[in-house]
């Protein structure tokens, strides 16, 4: 059992199947570490203790009798905008406080049906709205790096948790940076699949035309094998591509001699952190050992992606929440005097202040008179963000840049003004808009902050960026630093 | 684009949100920089630009009209905040 918590997938899944550990020891050890830092870290909203070692014995079963998979018996925790199906599922937010799922969604039924092992429920930005993981109704999520400073948001307390050697890996959800940005504030590897890629059925819709879940790990390799567990066709997500699903873990080895990776200058402007892009430029000189060759691009449109999304992502939020009337299911103020006294202060009461404001704004520009000058005019400029990576694909493989501007900022730094804390997703966010699949990975540290290194790949090119990635991991060893407190 | 109380109000009336109106002025501050942000937009030349709804121009799928789920009203109403007889409560609509 010696440091079973620092192990990667790839190590515990050969563990399990060796027979070395059981599933049962590997879970309650997790809950144990779970129950020891989660009052300093706040990663978790719920734990699934009980549920926990049932599913570790039965996974103990399936390995004895040799009917295992490679997750079964590895424990991981998923971000509590998965409906898991009897378990208290809330998005973060006090709406749904009270909201036990009737049902799973797909993508934790996968996991249950690979025999994977669920810790819990983790903190996160109320309805994933935020960059910080300060707007949960839960309280904000502590980075284990700096316990003063953010996780990144909105998927913060799956990196938390992840980071600080809770749990092994995590699910997340990237809107406009939900998976990279705090998977490089945390030091750890994080992937939003190609729009489309994993079902978002039973995944609580935030905008629903830019929202993907993926995995958050410590290498490429660990999410290449939470990959083949969560891709994949789903007929009840319409927005589901119906395409081949590679192997993940195949191409992992690839030489990258030759690979063609396009910086963008716009990527590197007067925004970026100068020690941020140190670490940035030393990441990419070791692409270059490693046989890759290095040019500038350009993808003009960059500058208008946050714009753009601050009038897809409310637009869409304000139409998905309005399924929150205090009718349903969800928070129900005491003695409406009519409906629409019900209807609003339900949803006053309900909703915190982003996503009262993100509704506010989604209303505003979707509103008669508006909808032409506001979403109609995004969905335009989106088409241009997404022309200018289509045109740089012409000429490279892979496209790299910072994930996020700064490392890990202070609680509290940036909570009062939106727009600056919106300006943090500057990287990640024309990512969402054009729809393609893009990784974060550990590329060193600033001032003792994990730095984040950006891999922006072509549509369904997740295998290439998994491999581009891990051949980076076996060069350097920056995927496995532990945060002192958490060793 | 800055935006006034009365803006703020109507906007809340059609999103069905109940604001204080202590935070009325702070709503004014956070949506006109919002929306101060968003303005870069009109500064692009869009004419020619066909809207794009779907990041991979994917039309809606359909599929044959049969009846794929069953009834679980039961157990969907047991979360419901009130409910009688099957059915959902709200105050009374129509006198």
């Amino acid at each position: 059992m010696t440091a079973m918590h620092t192990k990667t997938i790839a190590q515990l899944s050969a563990a399990l199947h060796s027979g070395e550990v059981s599933s049962v020891e590997l879970t309650t050890l997790f809950l144990e570490r779970i129950k020891q830092h989660n009052p300093a870290l706040n990663c978790f909203i719920t734990m699934t203790e009980a549920q926990a070692l049932a599913a570790a014995a039965a996974a103990d079963q399936r390995l004895k009798a040799g009917d295992a998979a490679p997750l079964t018996g590895v424990p991981i925790a998923h971000k509590d905008i998965f409906c898991t199906a009897g378990v208290k599922t809330t998005c973060a937010s006090k709406m749904l406080d009270n909201f036990i799922a009737p049902y799973e969604s797909t993508c934790t039924a996968k996991f249950v049906e690979a025999g994977a092992v669920m810790l819990g429920k983790t903190n996160m930005d109320e309805f994933a709205m935020g960059s910080s993981n300060e707007t949960s109704y839960y309280g904000a999520v502590k980075n284990p790096w700096d316990l003063e400073r953010v996780p990144g948001g909105s998927s913060g307390g799956s990196v938390s948790a992840v980071a600080a050697r809770l749990a092994p890996a995590a699910t997340g959800t990237d809107t406009g940076g939900s998976i990279r940005q705090p998977a490089a504030l945390c030091g750890l590897t994080g992937l939003k699949p190609t729009y489309g890629r994993v079902s978002r059925f039973g995944m609580i819709a935030f905008a629903s035309s830019l929202d993907q879940a993926g995995p958050i790990t410590y290498s490429a390799e660990d999410a290449a094998l939470l990959m083949n567990v969560m891709a994949g066709f789903d007929e009840r997500d319409s927005t589901s591509v119906d395409c081949e699903v590679p192997d993940y873990s195949a191409n992992l080895d690839n030489s990258i001699e030759g690979l063609k990776i396009g910086l963008p200058k716009e990527y590197f402007d007067d925004g970026l952190d100068d020690r941020v892009a140190r670490v940035i430029d030393a990441a990419v000189k070791e692409y270059e050992a490693l046989g890759a060759v290095v040019k500038e691009i350009s993808l003009p449109n960059t500058a208008l992606a946050v714009p753009t999304y601050y009038v897809v992502a409310p637009a869409e939020c304000s139409t998905n929440l309005s399924r929150f009337d205090g009718v349903r299911f969800g928070h129900r103020c005491d003695d409406p005097q009519d409906l629409f006294d019900l209807y609003t202060r339900s949803r006053g009461e309900g909703f915190g202040a982003e996503v009262k404001r993100r509704i506010m704004v989604g209303t505003y520009v979707l509103s008669a008179g508006y909808y032409d000058a506001y979403y109609l005019k995004a969905q335009k400029i989106r088409r241009l963000i997404s022309d200018d990576f289509r045109a740089a694909f012409e000429t490279v493989d892979v496209i790299m840049g910072p994930t996020a501007p700064t490392t890990a900022f202070k609680l509290g730094e940036k909570a009062d003004d939106p727009v600056t804390m919106y300006l943090s997703d500057i990287y990640t966010i024309s990512v969402n808009m054009a729809g393609l699949p893009a990784a974060s990975i550990p590329a060193g540290f600033a001032d003792g902050l994990p730095v984040g290194l950006q891999l922006i790949g072509n549509y369904f090119d997740e295998s290439r960026l998994l491999n581009v990635a891990h051949k980076y991991q076996q060069a350097t060893d920056w995927h496995l630093q532990v945060p002192a407190a958490f060793k | 684009m800055s935006v006034d109380q009365s803006d703020i109000t109507k906007v809340a009336l059609l999103a069905r949100l109940k604001i204080d109106e202590a935070d009325v002025p702070q709503y004014v501050e956070n949506l006109s920089n919002i929306l101060g942000l968003v303005e870069q937009m009109s500064e692009v030349d869009t004419d020619n630009v066909v809207p794009m709804a779907h990041p991979l121009d994917a039309a809606q799928r359909l599929r044959a009209d049969e009846v794929t789920e069953v009834d679980q009203r039961e157990r969907f109403q047991a979360l419901a905040p009130q409910i009688e007889s099957g059915l959902y409560l709200v105050p009374k609509v129509i006198e």
